[in-house]
């Protein structure tokens, strides 16, 4: 009993209300979708909303079409920012923290409003809507969450890598590949992290940017969710919850390797 | 010389690219056309009708919800972050990490899970999805932005500052307000901003537990009116507003960071 | 013989500025073939700037720098004959141990099995053999400060350039590796140039030291003559303990101080001139009062120091430390006495403050970019403009509240002369200001400083030729 006032006077208590908050709002509900995904309407324990998803040839290939535009974008997010965050470490550091700033800024825009920005600028261009359109749009919704997190390691290193290197005789060129970008790595991965993960989970863009030409796996789980189906689209949404836990297993896997390196320092 | 012209270069290309949509629709808000790219002389006829709340009731009832939404969801989630955050931090190394997993788990899962989580516990409990239940919805993904901002404040904090405190005679509550609060509300501020930001930009979320009463928020609004067929013309202004809006939030944001650093 | 001998680093006119700040001012350095060279000097003083000019990470604004004969001033440092072992020692934290040393052998595109055999005869030249697959951040400080060595060494570099590389090390530590990066240079052979701010790391390692205080080599010599004969206060107070005190050279061969003329060895100043007098504290003879005493005081404190005493010895107003290894307990009378020759004597750089001004009336003068006043000034003989301001040391004000002063400076360098302190300010109008003082301050406290009125002079500025 004692303990238990005691506890209750400590300040480690404090967690107790977020923890609470948190079980009931963020555990139970992930809880429910496992239970949703193996049951059937009545309640029964089966593994038919499985079964229906692989027996689904549409499903499984808007599945394995969204992964590939995931990857697509990711690539082509860590393309065009990778150099940009680069020149952003390598200027001085008033004028990179305001262009980074910039960089940012429109990642807090509405991603609808941002959408149907592109929509209007491939239609004031008279380009066509479609694959070209999507990934174009994916890569303008998610370049700054790659930008920011390389920018964030390669200003945070420190340069006397880069001296060491010139001085045991490496150019420009071997400095860059030998050891700033090994260096960088764990910047690419929360940017790959940052990327890929918004990419396989949105709905609703891929239809606007291709006129409801292209749909990708988050939209198919809205919809079942909406047409009352509720068990397959948890079912559904379970599928993309282990691909999201991989994803994120294996960036945390490299982060806390180099983070190692990091506390020595 | 060339390189340094060319990597600028680059940059601005970029970033032209990446303002282009925006600069659209902020140019084209400015005219009164009834689609984008057809410039039909100057005009500031769409701001004024959206002035009149009478001509577009939905759009500006839309407005009025979100942000309130928003508000709500901000200060009740910098108080639940900041009261666990300062638990949290006196917690044992091994919880503490337990907690720190949790707090992660609605940032890694994504809007459509945190949503369609959410939306399979409200219908399994018979609640009724209106106000309430994005508000909830809404703490639930904003408290972990809060936790994370106020929580590295802490941990900057002289740990001796707490018992000092103590030690010259003030009650664990005093030395809390007295001490610890003026230590962290840099961070529970950003905290506060930040939960508002994502809050009012939020869309997955809000479509899963917005239920079918009617109530609209911006996102659904110009959900509902992109799947009619693009952005109505009153929403081009109203981007402007809120793109200019959060400019101006996040350079608060970004000057008190950049204080805090500077200290 | 030893002139034969082609200079391997030679460093000409070389000053460095970032942007108003001058770095560098005027570098002349040769540095021999072979040498330990070590570049000593407090903290920024220059001394790791001079070490960045010649490892190549940054270029000089003026002057220029060879390496064995060549002209390297532009090369980019992957060019550049020489290896760097860095403070903090700046391992590739991606990379493991065998790794980190084979990276420059590497780059050079060497055969395999000669990697292999080199970077073994390097780990075992730094004692770390077996280390090779061992992730570098889990070494020790000193491992790590091995492998950063056998990094550099591996290149078979013409020069060894270490920055402050002991700095990060305990005690203990640094004083075994002290001994090994000794031994090591006997070994290899080449030539070792080594910056630190540790005046005994640079007497103990070094066959020549080059001291540097704001930018400039203050003195070039070996460790016995940096020690025996400073060549000003700076270098006398910044290696070993002296006692540093004002006086006047009566003429040659005749110092008066601590009310009392003494003999000495020292000529050439001219007579009555104001001088620095340095005397080391084991040059001072400690005994209980008697005839042959120069000197009479009593003994302030004792402490003892693991092999002798350390005095303070109170005589004349003047606080002398004495170091002998006979204790006299405090509030002893004692007598002491010096040798001739172990009288130092050092031309004093200035003897009152001068600035440059501009008279803008009779009673107002602008110096430090603050108007001051003063007392009336004849306008006969000085008129208004260009004019010369000075202030005797002892006759400034600090003030503890910045604010309060006409113009706000920082502490920089602190010299104890016997009986008062004598400061250098570095004031915000980026000019140095000169303090004699009873008070007690620290380094790097800021200050306010002002001035009365009678206490600054002003006179004609001659037109210098």
């Amino acid at each position: 009993m004692n303990k238990l006032r005691l506890f209750f006077l400590s300040r480690r208590s404090w967690t107790l209300p977020y923890l609470i908050f948190s079980i009931i709002f963020v555990i139970v509900p992930l809880l429910l979708i496992v239970v949703y995904a193996f049951t059937d309407d009545a309640g029964r324990m089966t593994l038919e909303n499985f079964r229906k998803f692989l027996a689904h040839p549409e499903a499984v290939n808007t599945f394995i079409y969204s992964i590939g535009i995931a990857i697509l974008t990711t690539i082509g997010c860590i393309v065009l920012g990778y150099p940009a965050a680069w020149i952003l470490s390598r200027s001085n550091s008033s004028y990179s923290r305001t262009l980074i700033l910039l960089f940012i800024l429109p990642m807090w825009v509405n991603i609808l409003i941002r959408t149907l920005a592109t929509v209007a600028l491939f239609d004031f261009a008279s380009l066509p809507l479609g694959e070209g359109a999507l990934i174009f749009g994916m890569i303008y919704n998610f370049i700054p969450f790659m930008i920011y997190p390389i920018y964030n390691t390669l200003q945070k290193m420190d340069p006397s890598y880069v001296e060491a290197a010139q001085d045991l005789g490496a150019n420009s060129f071997q400095v860059f590949w030998k050891v700033v970008f090994p260096l960088s790595m764990p910047g690419v991965v929360s940017g790959i992290m940052m990327v890929f993960m918004p990419t396989i989970s949105t709905f609703a863009i891929a239809e606007l940017l291709t006129m409801n030409n292209i749909k990708l796996f988050g939209t198919t789980i809205q919809e079942n969710i909406n047409n009352s189906m509720w068990n397959y689209g948890a079912a559904l949404s379970l599928i993309m919850l282990f691909l999201i836990a991989a994803t994120s297993l294996f960036s945390s896997d490299e982060k806390s390797d180099s983070e190692k390196g990091g506390q020595v320092w | 010389m060339v390189k340094k012209v060319l990597m600028q270069t680059y940059l601005w290309v970029l970033l032209l690219l990446l303002y282009a949509p925006i600069l659209i629709i902020v140019i084209y808000s400015f005219t009164d056309a009834k689609v984008l790219g057809n410039w039909t002389g100057f005009s500031l006829k769409l701001y004024r009708s959206l002035c009149n709340t009478g001509a577009h009731h939905s759009l500006m009832n839309a407005l009025i919800n979100t942000i309130a939404i928003a508000f709500i969801a901000a200060t009740v989630s910098t108080l639940l972050g900041s009261v666990a955050a300062i638990g949290i931090y006196n917690l044992r190394a091994r919880s503490r990490k337990a907690m720190g997993f949790i707090n992660t788990i609605p940032i890694l899962n994504g809007d459509i899970i945190t949503g369609i989580s959410l939306f399979l516990l409200f219908v399994s409990l018979g609640i009724t999805q209106g106000f309430t239940t994005v508000v909830l919805a809404h703490i639930t993904f904003c408290t972990p932005y809060v936790v994370l901002s106020v929580l590295p404040r802490l941990k900057q904090m002289n740990p001796n500052l707490y018992e000092a405190a103590l030690d010259l005679g003030a009650t664990p509550m005093q030395a809390l307000w007295k001490v610890i609060i003026p230590e962290i509300r840099p961070g529970m501020v950003s905290g506060f901003l930040l939960a508002l930001t994502i809050s009012i930009d939020d869309f997955a979320v809000t479509v899963f537990t917005i239920g079918n009463q009617g109530l609209e928020t911006l996102s659904t609004y110009i959900y509902a009116d992109a799947r009619k067929g693009g952005l109505t013309p009153e929403l081009r202004p109203l981007s402007a507003v809120i793109f200019v809006v959060i400019l101006v939030l996040l350079i608060i944001i970004n000057r008190r960071a950049d204080k805090a650093k500077n200290k | 013989m030893q002139s034969e001998i082609k200079p391997i680093i030679e460093v000409k006119g070389v000053s460095k500025f970032f942007g108003e700040k001058t770095a560098l001012d005027n570098i002349n350095l040769s540095i021999k073939k072979g040498e330990f060279v070590t570049i000593l000097g407090p903290s920024g003083c220059g001394k790791t700037t001079l070490l960045r000019l010649i490892a190549g990470f940054q270029t000089a604004s003026e002057g220029v720098i060879r390496i064995a004969g060549e002209e390297i001033t532009q090369t980019p440092p992957h060019k550049r004959p020489v290896n760097t072992v860095f403070q903090k020692y700046a391992l590739f934290p991606h990379l493991n141990v065998y790794d980190n040393i084979a990276f420059g052998l590497k780059l050079k595109k060497m055969p395999k099995d000669t990697v292999l055999k080199k970077v073994k005869a390097a780990l075992k030249m730094v004692g770390m053999t077996d280390y090779e697959y061992r992730d570098v951040n889990s070494l020790s400080g000193g491992q790590q400060q091995r492998v950063a060595i056998a990094r550099a060494i591996v290149n078979e570099p013409e020069v060894l350039l270490l920055d402050e590389p002991l700095a990060a090390l305990d005690l203990k530590m640094r004083k075994d590796m002290q001994m090994e990066l000794k031994e090591m240079h006997k070994t290899l052979g080449i030539t070792f140039v080594y910056v630190t701010h540790d005046q005994e790391e640079a007497l103990t390692l070094s066959d020549t030291i080059v001291v540097m205080s704001e930018g400039r080599i203050q003195q070039i010599g070996t460790p016995t003559d940096i020690y025996n004969e400073p060549i000003n206060s700076f270098v006398a107070d910044f290696i070993g303990e002296s006692n540093i005190l004002n006086g006047v050279m009566v003429k040659d061969k005749l110092v008066h101080f601590c009310d009392r003329d003494f003999e000495c060895v020292d000529e050439g100043f001219g007579e009555n001139t104001p001088v620095d007098v340095v005397i080391r504290p084991e040059d001072l003879y400690i005994f209980p009062v008697s005839d042959m005493a120069q000197l009479r005081g009593t003994v302030q404190s004792c402490i003892f120091k693991g092999v002798h005493y350390e005095m303070v010895v109170l005589c004349h107003g003047y606080e002398f430390v004495v170091q002998d290894y006979h204790a006299f307990e405090a509030g002893t009378e004692v007598g002491m006495l010096v040798k001739p020759f172990d009288i130092h004597i050092m031309k004093k750089e200035r003897i009152c403050n001068t600035f440059e001004g501009k008279l803008i009336d009779e009673t107002h003068v602008e110096f430090l970019g603050c108007e001051f006043e003063c007392a009336p000034v004849d306008l006969q003989k000085v008129s208004l403009g260009d004019v010369l301001v000075d202030v005797d040391f002892g006759k400034i004000n600090l003030l503890d509240n910045a604010e309060d002063g006409m113009l706000t400076g920082e502490i920089k360098f602190i010299l104890y002369k016997g009986n008062h302190y004598h400061l250098t300010v570095w004031s915000d109008w980026d000019e140095n200001v000169f303090v004699d003082t009873n008070d007690v301050w620290d380094d790097g406290d800021r200050v306010g400083i002002s001035i009365a009125p009678e206490d600054i002079r002003v006179r004609v500025k001659q037109e210098e030729r």
